[in-house]
């Protein structure tokens, strides 16, 4: 009896689940089956085949596939292991008959082939390697074999062949010395067997190795809690998360995990979202705020309303988006995969020719009777040490731990390409509001200019605010409520891009915004240009207020910068890359930011529209630009430039939107995406080139290239250590990623 | 005389890795008629390795993977950007439509096991 859970796909209407349960109680086998409309999920248990239920299920009209649980990922790592310690066995049972050969051998205690009873001793020697290559490389022959009929070839090739020839050659010569000369008697059941334990031993720690490469997403997996505590009826019970509903209400007790995604009904807590955001400090939540799944929550009790389940959760989204670039491939690989597509067959003709080359012209070099050994010999090496998977290994193996890694800093690469962009970066584009600023803006000064009071161009400023989303109009509107003040009813409003915004009370016409729109509406601001340059030095944004076209005050407003900015700044300055600020400020607090910030370069009052111009017109001029922005005011901007970063605080942005998301609020993220993208691009150049040179050198050589000059050839078995241990180190270079720290943390 | 034969058997043998690997052309299955293809991943490779199917057509390619070395562990789809983890002994699927007719491969990601899907026009 077994139990399996289907994502189901193409359910319109909650009518579709008695479809789709129909079709699964139909299949011979099932014994119970329920479907979870809102999931999309089918829970099936029964002693039945699974193909015959998918298929089942795609005959109702409907798409089933099966999910991954945590048993099966606990099967497979078992699975894994077992896979593990067999590539292990196998390499013993290898080494344990071709050590011992090999040292009698160099020791001058075995037989030769010159006599009947060398011949039988070689003969059984012959037939227990075949066993040892059959135990211990069973996988390479038969891989090669069903290769060889699809027109393919692969490792497996290169291994059966040259471990092949030698134990052929071996056993020909025992059977039928005569065949050869005296001097090429020379039997290499020893290289066979110890080049299948090596190639074996390597295996198995290249895998022990990749297994870490993949710690980064396991974690993220590992967020996720098992249960949740649900309230039903007015009872509070724990239940598997997969089946809480949309909308329930769950409780959270302190040092529990948030289990899904929702709002905080009741109560209040502070909640550690670093494994998500990388951002160390405790968030205070409140009734109203959002939650999201997998954070910890700290101290208070809360209950929460669900509000995303299953794959619609920001932690699920956040998985499937790094899993996805781990899939993928930047163009840097390109080569490296047509090169290695081809590899196996081309290095068989070069072990060919190689055969060739000294079968014809050795003589010189060698005793005539040993021109067929060292034929074989050398056209033996050649098959064991090319080794293709080093070179196809080299950039997936890197962009997986790089990635993964941003992901534990925070950040979201979407793809390959994106991680390989960001290395290029030398100039970075930063929207003023909410990237350098915390977004958080408030009121800091009123002015009131003739016999307006303060509190009256506040009033007017606020009543027409009240309808812009800008964060601006929200300061303003604030500064008002927490004053008391009473708004007007607005007969009028336009919100002016860039601008303000325009409109009338009952008693009057009212313009709110920069000196551009009061310059627009010939409004005379020279009474406020003083005050209004001095608070624009300070950072601080004046905002004019006109009533009746006649210039009625100043509200200024003042949005703080964050915190690590000034820091996060200075380290884009180390990465050698030119920082850039966009604003539709006016120029005076833009030049106020960027002297502070010690910015190089600042465009002021520029509208939002005009944003994608200057990323063009910096690309004009040969950079290769990244945008960083909020996701949705700057989305034109953000596609325009080559690599856009979208900054978010916690979850709350389109994780889709950008090349890159920064989960966290702080522009270190920035800094960190750069620079864990150079490293990982450096790191699959360095496989790349190893990878290169170890083939390109390593053939050669193999090829007994150094041998008329030095009189150097290279023994089988280190060209099969050299061959095992070649994907290691890629693997293990990869790993090192994994030690990349924060652009932050290093301060 | 044995030299002449040996080196014609040589140049014999590299004409004819060159043939087998390179030109020969290699018969595809066709499964223009089914939505889901099941594909095994074992001792190094897809079976089937060739398939014929119609461009512009949705198929769902299911993979089963018996082969534990973790160079299967994934499979990439070239042409259409799209690639799928597989997990030892548990059928996978993967959604694809291909656009144009062609030849359009699929490989693990050390370009080690190859298969082929080759879309034909839509009659």
């Amino acid at each position: 009896m077994k139990t399996e859970r289907f994502s189901i796909a193409g359910m319109m209407c909650a009518g579709c689940v008695s479809s789709v349960e129909k079709a699964l109680v139909n299949v011979a086998g099932v014994k119970q089956s329920s479907v979870n409309f809102a999931e999309h999920v089918a829970q099936v248990e029964g002693d039945y085949d699974t193909g015959v239920l998918l298929k089942a299920v795609a005959d109702a009209g409907y798409e089933a596939s099966l999910l991954v649980t945590e048993e099966d990922e606990t099967e497979k790592e078992a699975a894994e292991f077992e896979y593990y310690r067999n590539l292990l066995k196998k390499s013993l049972a290898a080494a344990l008959l071709g050590v011992p050969l090999f040292i009698f051998g160099m020791a001058g205690l075995l037989p030769g082939l010159n006599n009947l009873q060398g011949q039988g001793i070689w003969f059984l020697i012959g037939l227990a390697s075949a066993w040892v290559l059959w135990f211990s490389g069973g996988q390479f022959y038969s891989g090669a074999w069903k290769s060889f009929k699809n027109h393919n070839a692969n490792m497996d090739t290169l291994i059966a062949l040259g471990t092949g020839t030698a134990w052929l050659f071996s056993m020909v010569i025992t059977v039928n010395p005569e065949l050869v000369p005296a001097l090429a008697r020379h039997a290499y059941f020893e290289a066979a067997a110890i080049i299948i334990a090596l190639i074996n031993l390597g295996s198995a720690l290249e895998m022990r190795a990749r297994g870490k490469t993949s710690e980064a997403i396991k974690r993220l997996i590992g967020l996720q809690p098992k249960t949740a505590r649900v309230i039903r009826d007015g009872k509070e019970l724990d239940v598997a998360v997969n089946d809480v509903g949309l909308g329930e209400t769950v409780r959270v007790r302190p040092g529990e995990k948030i289990p899904l995604d929702g709002v905080i009904i009741d109560g209040h807590s502070s909640v550690d979202e670093s494994m998500l955001t990388g951002e160390p400090l405790a968030v205070e939540k409140n009734t109203g705020d959002e939650v999201v799944g997998g954070t910890i929550n700290k101290t208070g009790t809360f209950l929460f309303q669900a509000k995303k389940i299953g794959s619609e959760t920001a932690l699920a989204q956040i998985i499937a988006l790094v899993r996805k670039a781990q899939n993928s491939k930047p163009a840097i690989g390109k080569l490296a995969d047509k090169i290695a597509s081809v590899f196996v067959p081309a290095v068989l003709i070069i072990a060919v020719i190689t055969f060739l080359l000294w079968f014809n012209f050795s003589a010189a070099l060698v005793a005539e009777d040993m021109v067929v050994s060292y034929a074989l010999v050398t056209m033996m090496t050649v098959l064991i040490i090319a080794c293709p998977c080093a070179l196809g290994l080299a950039t997936p193996i890197s962009i997986m731990v790089g990635v993964g890694k941003a992901a534990e800093l925070g950040v979201l690469i979407r793809n390959g390409e994106a991680l390989q962009q960001s290395g290029k970066l030398d100039v970075v584009v930063l929207d003023k509001t909410g990237t350098i600023t915390q977004g958080k803006p408030t009121v800091t000064a009123l002015i009131g200019f003739g016999s307006w009071q303060q509190n009256d161009v506040l009033k007017y400023a606020a009543s027409l605010e009240k309808g812009s989303e800008h964060p601006l109009a929200e300061a303003i509107v604030n500064a008002a409520k927490e004053k008391g003040i009473n708004l007007f009813e607005i007969a009028e409003f336009n919100a002016l891009a860039g601008l303000g915004v325009s409109g009338s009370t009952d008693l009057s016409p009212v313009l709110v915004g920069n000196a551009v729109l009061m310059h627009r509406y010939n409004v005379d601001i020279t009474a406020a240009e003083v005050q209004a340059e001095q608070l624009a030095a300070q950072a601080q944004t004046p905002v004019f207020v006109a009533i009746n076209n006649q210039l009625a005050g100043i509200v200024s407003v003042s949005d703080p910068l964050k915190e690590d900015s000034e820091q996060a700044i200075q380290t884009l300055h180390k990465l050698g890359i030119r920082v850039v600020m966009l604003t539709g400020d006016n120029s005076h607090t833009a030049k106020a930011v960027a002297e502070q910030l010690n910015i190089d370069e600042y465009y002021a009052e520029v509208l939002p529209q005009t944003k994608e111009q200057k990323i063009s017109m910096l690309q004009a001029q040969g950079h290769v630009v990244g945008m960083v922005g909020d996701g949705i005011n700057d989305a034109p901007a953000l596609a325009r430039a080559d690599v856009g970063f979208a900054i978010g605080t916690g979850t709350d942005v389109a994780i889709e939107s950008a090349d890159i998301t920064l989960m966290r609020g702080s522009l270190n993220g920035v800094a960190d995406a750069i620079a864990v993208s150079k490293a990982t691009v450096r790191n699959i150049k360095q496989n790349l080139f190893g990878a290169f040179i170890y083939n390109s050198l390593g053939i050669p050589v193999a090829a007994g290239i150094l041998f008329p000059l030095f009189g150097v050839l290279l023994n089988p078995m280190i060209a099969g250590a050299a061959m095992a241990m070649s994907s290691l180190t890629v693997v293990t270079n990869a790993n090192r990623l994994r030690w990349f720290r924060s652009t932050g943390d290093k301060k | 005389m044995t030299v002449l034969i040996v080196n014609v058997l040589a140049l014999i043998l590299i004409a004819a890795i060159i043939w087998w690997f390179w030109l020969a052309p290699i018969k595809t299955i066709s499964m223009t008629g089914k939505q889901i293809i099941d594909i095994s991943v074992e001792n190094g490779v897809y079976t089937p390795a060739n398939i014929e199917v119609t461009a512009n057509q949705k198929y769902t390619l299911r993979f089963l993977r018996k082969d534990p070395s973790p160079c299967a562990e994934k499979v990439l789809f070239e042409g259409i950007g799209k690639s799928l983890d597989l997990p030892l002994g548990l059928p996978v699927e993967i959604e694809i439509i291909l656009p144009v007719a062609g030849e359009y491969g699929f490989s693990c990601d050390m370009k080690m096991y190859h298969g082929r899907l080759v879309a034909t026009a839509q009659v």
